[in-house]
């Protein structure tokens, strides 16, 4: 960012709650169904249907508010937000309004700039403060090209309508767009991780806005703020906020000014471009939706779901540095993914080395996670076989290489490591006399190299290091192998 | 008669008095008839066998037309049906046809229909009172007993007193809500026509009660009206609040209504007074949230998937407006607008949130007024029924129609309207009685003693055979 400038940034996330129906209607949530499959009369908005909330909504909201922070408010208020568009059947949006589900949380995320290759720089934490988050329902989606005369008529599938969305709303706390980034991360995480959605961006289950406006540095006021929408994916949101700080600031200093507007990312062009301006903002005449009852959540239920609350990735990364010893960037790496976070401390425990296990884990294990398109929980590999691994290479009996080719092995075919290694015969020879043998045979057989490494080149200790594996077939355990050469040379 | 032979009946007459009336907006003989057949096989048990019955036209009925008496939804039929039409076939009812209304159930008149005129039976060229003007024409009509209707604030009471007839809205969550055509959410009920109180009664215990697809309706349990209606109502206190007997109200009306509080302490009942000092204030609350949640529930007849859509529109923002403007009628787009007015960013606070505060000054008056007694007298209407066209250019005096019974809908309780004399003219007066929540069987017990003492002891003109 230009020098004497600041960007004041706010997040909007959308996240689809992970009900197996819609919010006020028992129809499927399910994705990429036949278009309209999954309506009835509530959903489709026909004449005199009422909405009845779905109970799990509460369930799942309650967690994501208790993952993200926020205050659970014992009563909330759902409201009509009114507007036109063919993709909200009933002409208004239930959503929340001056009493919403959730508010005033706060929540430490882990965030660092980066350089020009990307790579972080130093992790520290900051605090977010979030303002709150409502229940809503989605709204149906309009369909332009794709089926037959799309030139002249439009379609609307309304699927999606009445899928329920907490919508999370921060104060305008970020000061760049990686902090932007590192936030929307840490929230799709936790939403995962307690299950309250699937918040993949992909499926368009998670969906952020983001508010950018720049100031001078020192400057109290705000300027003129900018929405930006179309935010496919983390990364274009990060991009689309920098090119947005960058053009204002040269708005600004070139006198422009900014106008108060929406924006859309054209990933396409790598810039944002005018969706609509200020003058075309909706009066959404929002009042109390006069067809539900204000939601009471009971203080006994907060409690109930707050005792079901799984640790956070947060408070679990900083025990697994502390507790097994791992470095700020692997046990990120591990609380990446609730499974391979479980995965990962089974296995830590059951092979008493929570080191190896997770060099290992981040190398081969989760490289085949991501050739198979695998849930870690989904593997043939067992954490408690990954753990024998871990303790046999432990004990000498494999080299390291060998643990990696049965990591491979077991998770494909699902073979025990036990098999893995008999069939493959690494088996290792740790019997004194069998290397002795092998030593001397090769000591008499190479008497030049013999003499140089008693002259002083000690570099030569591989090579015998070296050829008595090789005699061996890579069996000789290397620790028994360095100790007899040691003593015979 | 065989149930056949009486829906049979029933399909004639509703067929051969629409011409002069206009009640019915569809009648459906052939279901009705498939259905008496069926209905015959049904065990004695169900307790509306063979009942025929007319449903207001803002009631979903599953296959039958549910046009709202809207041009915006004309021949639109229903996915569905309502909770309360459910209930009502279960227990071996049989729907004759769909009932005449003002447009959405915007109207005191009937005139806002867009399918033409509900005609008074007692005065063809005098309105039957509305919105519910076709329920309440196929009761007085003598076509069917009972019929079903709606209230935001006064549609059933107000036309069967303009009828002569009996009509209850009950407590605001008695009946689901389910289907029933939204026009202002928090006040609309559905309401029930009958020639007699024992007739609603009948009606409202199969109907009544909590429905899992209507978040508002309550879980209370509903009592047995008919086994009380006839109890003796010596000691029942009714509340008299004089100080709306005044400006507006028709000498004929006020005669007749004050008669019937004697009428009343002659069988026995303790007559007190009692102040509803916010009540003057009800009409203007009650266009404002009426008209506030109109703008928001009549949002998604935009054209886009079902009923009318406007021809000839090249782009999305003209197929919406052309389509409302010629979708909608004068009253529902007059509603409209200022409903959404009010909402408006701006408004919100000086209108529809100073409305909502004032509602819960009327409900306190009520609560208050229930400590001393059971029910609440006061006329219906403040007139009988009025010609044609006489109120149709000037919305205002049309609005005050319904003076005397829109609180019962700002308030949530119930209300009855009981004939109770003829005027001068020969047309019907009718009282009313509002009680306190889920107070329906003292309500239906002082209608029915009254109808049994007091007979009007006259028929409308028009009436079947």
């Amino acid at each position: 960012m230009k020098e004497g400038w600041e960007a004041i940034i706010g997040m909007e996330i959308h996240a689809q709650l992970a009900t197996e129906t819609k919010i006020f209607c028992g129809c499927a949530t399910s994705f990429g169904d036949e278009p309209n499959a999954n309506t009835c009369p509530v959903c489709l908005g026909l004449p005199g249907a009422l909405p009845v909330l779905n109970e799990k909504v509460v369930e799942y909201g309650a967690k994501a508010a208790l993952a993200l922070g926020l205050n659970i408010n014992e009563q909330s208020i759902f409201s009509r937000k009114n507007y036109f568009y063919p993709d909200l059947p009933k002409g208004y949006q239930i959503s929340q309004y001056d009493k919403p589900f959730s508010s005033d949380g706060e929540l430490v995320i882990m965030t660092a700039e980066r350089d020009e290759h990307g790579r972080a720089k130093d992790f520290k934490p900051m605090t977010i403060r979030i303002e709150r988050m409502h229940l809503e329902e989605d709204a149906g989606k309009n369909v332009h090209e794709g089926l037959p005369e799309t030139d002249k008529y439009s379609y609307v599938d309304l699927n999606r309508a009445g899928t329920p969305l907490g919508e999370i709303v921060t104060k305008a706390d970020f000061r760049s767009s990686w902090q932007a980034y590192d936030y929307v991360n840490h929230v799709r995480r936790a939403l995962q991780w307690v299950g309250a959605s699937d918040a993949d961006m992909e499926k368009g289950n998670l969906r952020c806005e983001a508010n950018v406006s720049v100031r001078k540095v020192g400057e109290e006021k705000f300027r003129n703020k900018v929405e930006l929408k179309n935010l496919n994916s983390v990364r274009f949101m990060q991009k689309a906020i920098e090119y947005e700080i960058e053009r204002q600031i040269a708005a600004h200093e070139a006198g422009e000014g900014v106008s108060q507007e929406t924006r859309l990312w054209d990933e396409k062009n790598n810039k944002t471009r005018v969706m609509r301006s200020k003058e075309d903002a909706h009066d959404y005449r929002y009042f109390p939706e006069p067809d539900l009852q204000p939601l009471v959540v009971s203080k006994e239920f907060i409690e109930t779901m707050k005792a079901q609350m799984p640790e956070l990735p947060d408070a679990m990364r900083d025990r697994f540095m502390a507790e097994y010893n791992l470095s700020f960037d692997d046990a990120s790496q591990i609380i990446g993914d609730k499974d391979i976070a479980a995965f990962y401390e089974t296995a830590a425990q059951a092979s008493g080395n929570p080191r190896t296990s997770a060099n290992l884990m981040l190398s081969e294990f989760v490289r085949e996670l991501n050739n198979s398109g695998k849930r870690a929980n989904e593997s043939l590999l067992t954490a408690e076989s990954f753990a024998e691994i871990v303790k046999t290479l432990d004990e000498g009996k494999i080299n390291n290489n060998q643990a990696k080719e049965i990591i491979v092995e077991s998770f494909n075919t699902g073979k025990s490591p036990a098999d893995v290694i008999r069939e493959k015969g690494f088996e290792q020879v740790s019997d004194a006399g069998a290397i002795e043998k092998i030593v001397d045979e090769i000591i008499k057989n190479n008497e030049n190299q013999v003499n140089a490494y008693r002259g002083g080149n000690e570099k030569l200790f591989g090579f015998f290091v070296g050829q008595v594996m090789k005699a061996s077939q890579g069996k000789a355990n290397p620790k028994v192998v360095n100790e007899i050469l040691k003593s015979k040379l | 008669m065989s149930i056949r032979e009486n829906i049979e009946k029933t399909i004639n007459n509703a067929e051969k008095l629409n011409g002069e009336l206009n009640s019915f907006l569809s009648i459906e003989r052939e279901y009705a008839l498939n259905r008496a057949s069926e209905v015959e096989n049904l065990s004695d048990d169900a307790s509306l066998k063979g009942f025929a019955i007319a449903i207001k036209d803002n009631i979903c009925t599953k296959d039958m037309q549910t046009t709202c008496g809207s041009h915006i939804l004309h021949n639109y039929k229903a996915h569905y049906d309502a909770t309360a039409v459910r209930r009502l076939k279960d227990a071996g009812a049989i729907i004759v046809g769909k009932a005449n209304m003002d447009e959405f159930a915007m109207g005191s008149s009937n005139e806002s229909s867009a399918f033409g005129n509900v005609k008074n039976p007692w005065d063809l060229e005098r309105v039957p009172g509305g919105s519910s003007g076709g329920s309440a024409v196929a009761v007085a009509s003598g076509v069917v007993r009972a019929s079903l209707g709606s209230e935001t604030g006064g549609s059933v009471r107000q036309p069967a007193s303009l009828c002569g007839i009996t009509g209850l809205k009950p407590t605001y969550g008695r009946i689901s809500r389910f289907g029933l055509v939204a026009f202002a959410s928090s006040l609309d009920n559905i309401g029930i026509f009958g020639q007699t109180s024992e007739d609603v009664a009948k009606v409202l215990g199969v109907i009544a009660g909590r429905d899992r697809n209507d978040s508002t309706s309550a879980d209370v349990a509903v009592p047995d009206y008919l086994a009380t209606i006839s109890d003796d109502i010596k000691g029942k206190r009714i509340g008299v609040p004089r100080a709306l007997f005044g400006e507006g109200l028709e000498t004929d009306v006020r005669e007749a209504v004050e008669n019937s509080i004697e009428n009343y302490r002659k069988l026995g009942a303790e007559i007190v007074d009692v102040e509803l000092p916010h009540a003057k204030y009800g009409i203007a609350v009650y266009y404002i949230i009426a008209t506030a949640e109109a703008s928001s529930n009549l949002a998604r007849f935009d054209g886009v998937r079902y009923g009318f859509r406007a021809e000839g529109s090249h782009e999305l923002r003209e197929m919406y407006r052309k389509t409302r403007e010629e979708g909608f009628g004068a009253e529902v787009k007059r509603r409209i607008m200022l409903g959404t007015y009010v909402l408006s960013s701006g408004y919100y606070d000086a209108y529809y949130s100073k409305a909502q505060k004032v509602r819960a000054l009327v409900k306190r008056d009520y609560q208050t007024a229930f400590e001393q007694c059971d029910a609440i007298l006061t006329p219906t209407s403040p007139s009988v029924a009025f010609k044609i066209g006489e109120k149709s250019d000037d919305p205002l005096a049309m609005y005050l129609s319904d003076i005397y019974t829109v609180s019962a809908n700002l308030v949530g309780v119930p209300g009855i309207s009981v004939p109770c004399g003829l005027s001068g003219e020969g047309l019907p007066i009718g009282l009313q009685l509002v009680g306190n929540f889920w107070s329906e069987a003292t309500l239906l017990n002082l209608g029915n003693v009254y109808e049994k003492e007091f007979p009007l002891g006259a028929k409308p003109k028009v009436f079947a055979d």
